[in-house]
Parts: C-alpha cells; sequence; structure tokens
C-alpha cells in the first residue's frame, strides 16, 4: 500500500519533531560549543554573523553562481536502471561524484571561503584525512588567492601522495600533524592550536558537520544543496519531491546532513544512515561510532563518541580514510538517539564488493565511502516501487590503490 | 576561609606550578606534590591527561601522552591523592580537559575532589554558559572552586561576566597561545597585563602560559596576584627528574 508523499503541512505540522539545530546549537542532547576561551572570540564572530551572512543577496547569488558555473551544479540525479533491478527498488543515484575535485565537499568549501571573505580574513586552515576536504580547501584559496594551510596527519600523507601533490600544486602549504597518532583526529586537533595560534587573521575551514557550533549548521546549510536539487529532480522524474528513503555515508556525516537536510522533518522520508564497521563491529577495528560511542566531547562539540571507559578518545579503523572519524556530527547523533534515523554498519568487505559492483553494473567508480552506502541493498531489502536515493557523495579516482591492492586487479 | 582564599590573601606574589599527573613516571605524583610544598610553591595545578589536549602545545602533550601510556587514569588518580591531606596543605587544584570529567560522572568527579580535599577545577573546555546552566550547583555542593580562563582577545563585557562567575581567580593566559609557545613577553603583553589590571575585577587575576623563569614570572606579576608555570616545569622533570625540583624554584624567585 502506497502512502500519498505529497508534502501535507497541515498533518505534518500536528506532531512535528525538529531535528535540526536549535538556538543554543543543539541538536537534542548534542552539539554545543565546548571550546576553550582562546577560541570564544573567533567562534563566537562566526556564530553571530553566520546566518545574516548567509542571508545576504549578494552572498548567495556568488555562491549559487560557483557553485553552478565552478562546480558543475546541479549533479544529475540519476536512475539507476541495472542496480535498482538487480535489488528490486527504484534507486537514484545523486551525483555528487560529478562536482569539481570529484566529491561534495567543495560545497562547503565554497561556502566557508564566501563566508571567509566576508569576515575579512586572509588565511584559511584546515584538517584533512584523506585529502580531500584538503584539496577543496586549496582549490577555494587559489580561486580566491587566499593562503592555504591543511593540516594532515603524518600517517595519512603518506597513504595519500597524489592528493597530497594535488594540494601542492594548487598552492597550500601541508604541514604534517605529528601528535597523537597522526591522522585525521590529530590533523584537527593541529588545525585548531593553529587557531588558538592565529585568532584575528584567520579562518578555519571544517571539512565536516562537527566541531563546535556553528560549525556543523554553517555546513549543513552549505551542503544543502544537494536536498535542495533531489527535491527539484525527484518532481520531474517521478511528481513527487520526496523519496521513501534517503542513503548516505556517515564519517562525520556532511554528506549525508546535505542529503537528508530537506528531508528531516518529513516523517514520510527514510533516513538511512550507513557507518563503517571495518573488520567487523566489534573486532576492535571499526568506525561504527552510533553503536561502539557514547556521549563526549571531541573537537569541541557534544556528541557521540569513541572513547575508553576513563573518557579518552580512541582511534577507529576503515579501509575508507573519509568514515575514519571517532565521533560523528552532532546532528547524526540526533537522529540516532531519537529513532529518525536508521543507522546501519558496512564492514571493509562488503564495501569494497559494492564498489566493484556498482562499477560494472553502471559504469560508476565510486568512492570507498560511497560504496559502503551502496552495500546495504544486499541485505537491507526495499519494496519494489520504493523509490531510493543514495548520495554518490564522491568519485573511486582518488581510491584506485585500495581497489587495486583489495581485488588484485 | 577556603584554602585558595587564604592563600589568595596573603601578602605576596603568588607562584602556581602545574604538572601532568602520572609524568614522569606513574607514581610521582606525590613525591611532586611534597616537594613543590617544602620549596615554598604557593599553589599546584595537577593535570589529569587527555589523549586530545586542544589547548596544548607539544610539551605538555608528550607529558599527557607519555602519562597515559605509563597507566595513569582518573580512578587512579584520585586513588594516588587519597591522604594527601596528611602531607600537602597548599591549595590543590585539578586541571584537565571535560570529556574524562564528563564519563566518570561530574557529580561522582566533584564528591571524590571534596573526600580528597581538592580545593577546585579547571576544565577550560567547559563553557561559562553550561557551567552555569548545569554544573555551578554541583561544584558549590563539593565546595569547589571553579576557574575560568581569559586571553588578550577576550571582550571587556565578557571579562566582566567572567568575573561575575568566578569565585576565587581567574586564569589569565598571557597571549594567543597553545601552552608553551610563548617565548618572553614584549610591550603587547605588557599592555595587556596593563588594560587587565585597571579593570579593577573582583577576582585576583593569575597568569599562565609563557612563564619559564624569573624574569618572565616577574612580568607577569607586576600586575598580576601570581603566575603559573607548566611546560618549563615539565621540560625541567623530563631533565633532571624530582631532585631538580628545588634547584628549579629557587630560580624563580
Amino acid at each position: 500500500m502506497k502512502i500519498n508523499k505529497s508534502s501535507d503541512h497541515t498533518s505534518l505540522n500536528k506532531n512535528k519533531m525538529n531535528y535540526n539545530v536549535n538556538e543554543k546549537g543543539y541538536y537534542g542532547a548534542f552539539g554545543g560549543a565546548y571550546i576553550p576561551e582562546m577560541l570564544y572570540p573567533n567562534v563566537e564572530e562566526l556564530r553571530l554573523n553566520y546566518l545574516k551572512v548567509m542571508k545576504e543577496e549578494s552572498f548567495q547569488e556568488e555562491f549559487k553562481d560557483l557553485l553552478k558555473e565552478y562546480v558543475g551544479r546541479p549533479t544529475p540525479l540519476y536512475f539507476a536502471k541495472r542496480f535498482s533491478s538487480k535489488y528490486n527498488a527504484k534507486i537514484y543515484l545523486k551525483r555528487e561524484d560529478l562536482c569539481h575535485t570529484g566529491a561534495h565537499k567543495i560545497n562547503n568549501t565554497i561556502g566557508q571561503i564566501l563566508m571567509a571573505k566576508r569576515l575579512k580574513k586572509t588565511r584559511i586552515i584546515a584538517e584533512t584525512g584523506a585529502g580531500q576536504h584538503g584539496v577543496a580547501t586549496a582549490t577555494v584559496c587559489a580561486l580566491m588567492g587566499l593562503e592555504c594551510i591543511v593540516y594532515m596527519g603524518e600517517i595519512d600523507i603518506e597513504r595519500q601522495a597524489p592528493n597530497v601533490a594535488r594540494m601542492k600544486m594548487l598552492g597550500a602549504t601541508v604541514v604534517p600533524a605529528l601528535s597523537g597518532s597522526k591522522t585525521l583526529k590529530d590533523a584537527t586537533n593541529e588545525a585548531i592550536r593553529d587557531w588558538i595560534n592565529n585568532p584575528i587573521d584567520t579562518h578555519y575551514i571544517i571539512g565536516s558537520v562537527v566541531g563546535p557550533h556553528p560549525y556543523p549548521d554553517m555546513v549543513a546549510r552549505f551542503q544543502s544543496v544537494i536536498s535542495q536539487e533531489i527535491k527539484v529532480q525527484l518532481q520531474e522524474k517521478e511528481g513527487r519531491t520526496n523519496p521513501d528513503y534517503v542513503v548516505a555515508c556517515v564519517g562525520g556525516g556532511s554528506n549525508a546532513a546535505g542529503a537528508y537536510y530537506e528531508y528531516l522533518d518529513s516523517p514520510d522520508v527514510g533516513i538511512i544512515a550507513v557507518e563503517a564497521a571495518g573488520k567487523g563491529i566489534y573486532s576492535g577495528e571499526s568506525a561504527a561510532t552510533s553503536v561502539l560511542g557514547k556521549t563526549g566531547i571531541i573537537h569541541g562539540s557534544k556528541t557521540l563518541l569513541m572513547q575508553t571507559q576513563d573518557g579518552q578518545i580512541t582511534e577507529p579503523y576503515s579501509i575508507s580514510a573519509g568514515l575514519d572519524y571517532p565521533g560523528v556530527g552532532p546532528m547524526h547523533a540526533h537522529l540516532y538517539q531519537s529513532g529518525r534515523g536508521e543507522f546501519l554498519s558496512i564492514t571493509d568487505d562488503d564495501a569494497m564488493k559494492a564498489g566493484l559492483e556498482l562499477s560494472q553494473l553502471e559504469g560508476i567508480i565510486p568512492a570507498i565511502e560511497t560504496s559502503h552506502a551502496l552495500a546495504i541493498f544486499k541485505t537491507r531489502k526495499f519494496n519494489p516501487e520504493d523509490i531510493v536515493v543514495v548520495n554518490l557523495s564522491g568519485r573511486g579516482d582518488k581510491d584506485l590503490n585500495t581497489y587495486i591492492d583489495y581485488f588484485k586487479l | 576561609m577556603n584554602r585558595i582564599d587564604k592563600k589568595l590573601s596573603e601578602n605576596k606574589k603568588l607562584l602556581s606550578i602545574y604538572f601532568t599527573a602520572g609524568y614522569p613516571k606513574i607514581n610521582d605524583t606525590i613525591p611532586i606534590l611534597e616537594s613543590l610544598e617544602k620549596n615554598g610553591v604557593d599553589m599546584v595545578e595537577i593535570g589529569l591527561p587527555f589523549s586530545d589536549p586542544l589547548a596544548d602545545g607539544p610539551t605538555i602533550q608528550d607529558s599527557s601522552k607519555q602519562a597515559l601510556k605509563n597507566g595513569m587514569t582518573t580512578e587512579l588518580l584520585f586513588d594516588q591523592l587519597k591522604g594527601i591531606r596528611d602531607s600537602v596543605s597548599i591549595p590543590l587544584i585539578i586541571m584537565g580537559y571535560f570529556n574524562p570529567v564528563l564519563q566518570y560522572g561530574v557529580e561522582a568527579f566533584c564528591e571524590k575532589c571534596n573526600e580528597i580535599g581538592i580545593d577546585g577545577l579547571i576544565l577550560p573546555d567547559l563553557p561559562l554558559a553550561e557551567y552555569k546552566e548545569h554544573y555551578k550547583s554541583i561544584f558549590e555542593k563539593y565546595g569547589l572552586v571553579n576557574v575560568f580562563l581569559i586571553t588578550p582577545q577576550t571582550s571587556e563585557e565578557r571579562i566582566r561576566q567572567i568575573d561575575a562567575a568566578s569565585n576565587a581567580f581567574i586564569y589569565m593566559v598571557s597571549s594567543a597561545t597553545t601552552t608553551g609557545v610563548q617565548q618572553g613577553f614584549g610591550s603587547k603583553q605588557e599592555q595587556y597585563f596593563n588594560r587587565i589590571g585597571s579593570l579593577s575585577l573582583s577576582n585576583p587575576q593569575i597568569v599562565g602560559f609563557g612563564i619559564s623563569n624569573a624574569a618572565t614570572f616577574s612580568q607577569a606579576t607586576a600586575e598580576a596576584k601570581g603566575a603559573i608555570i607548566g611546560s618549563a616545569f615539565i621540560k625541567m622533570l623530563a631533565k633532571d627528574g624530582i631532585d631538580g625540583i628545588s634547584n628549579f624554584i629557587n630560580t624563580i624567585r
């Protein structure tokens, strides 16, 4: 039996739950700004200005123009015919992999560089794990002629040499994070320390819906262009704005936040979040934060966090560097805890197989992050008439070496 | 009058020392505290190590990492400190990041501090608004002072809010840096010290970050009530161990 999906605002408002951020910077019990006083003036300046700036007509014009002419938006909403018939549902792929630089990350960096300019900042810092956000940041800094410093864990620098070269070619300085485990979490710590040491001229472009308020909300708003386009495109193709399900992989959760954003308060749209189970949720090598995490503080945000009983943050693991984060954005923590989102986790092996399968069924090589979202169809069954939108967050070029090693190509 | 207020009322500039519990060796906590008191230190911040110390530079990052590797935990620190008031009477403050306190349970943590005779807490990433809304009553119930930070970038309006919410002293961060980065003070810091001095705040200020020797101690305390030495002390411990404490303190004043 089908329910009418056209938005009936009267009935929605009756039991309206709010899954968006409140005026104090919280999503339910998660979020806030747990930052040392040294960061307060910077974060407060951003908090007081971000909505105002984003509402300015000139800002919107410039943002939309760059997304169209530079990034290549709107990205297609592609009906994956062979993939759909294999899994017996109407599966659409939102092609963020076709964005300039190869992933959704640039939606946010375009927005934040425009924000930084309006706040009169002249120096940009960023953290990166696999290098995708670092490349997207270096790209917009080159575009705007701003100094760019990217912090990257020493171990990731070794693992992701092509992206390091791309950032350098774009004129960015890549600084190795030598502290802690020398991966994404530590690169983020180093970027935050840089901001403490440079409180006047510097803007920190965080790459995901993490960090202190207002970052999770600001990044989600910049990424919300994804679900705004899905609505329009689905209306054209199916005569309705809302799919039955929207599926995305979640590390920090920025592509997911963008894909869910317009549907958060539409209960007719099922939200499915896919985390990395690594070598198995309970293998000790996993990044399935919703299952393994407890409420804690990481990078200035109260959220679900993988940690020891003593409150020390632990190291996650995933074959995909983009899902390898011990926390999750506070929006997603709330979607999980409230039951609004359905959280699944996918192992390295299942993700790799799904990546190969999409390549051969549709001629699209996905990023390994995205492959996690594609892998759910093996076990999560849908009705044949269900419209399922999967956010194809990035392309697989950066992962070729991992695919080669795994499949002995 | 509590130990901190009593100390603050003494007619002298206060020397406070920060060290990371469990560093260099896991069982050094008590010998370090006893030696600091014996050598005339006025107050101590006992650092509860954290895996991700955002506001700290390399020295305290390393000492924290080593302390955790040595096996330091919140529970172990409390065990070590049991009975500390038999041998040490200067004010003791636990300084750390909020997450380990949150995991222990804020109330359980405060209760334990009270039992041991800890006088206050410094949790740099526990924001003022959260503290007032959720935790102030718990701190007060267990007689713990909460110490807030200000920096050269903190607006006067916010300094006044922090002053109003403070009940002992204000931790005045000398410069816009992480710990252990600043080398000596220039005219920028002196202007800042004078500016804060002229605000006539109701809580005295103790300066931290960048104090490493007699010269910086005396600059920092020209206006302020006292100063805290952290990274320089930890570097000394790494080199000379507990035996070096007496010499180190004597060179400061």
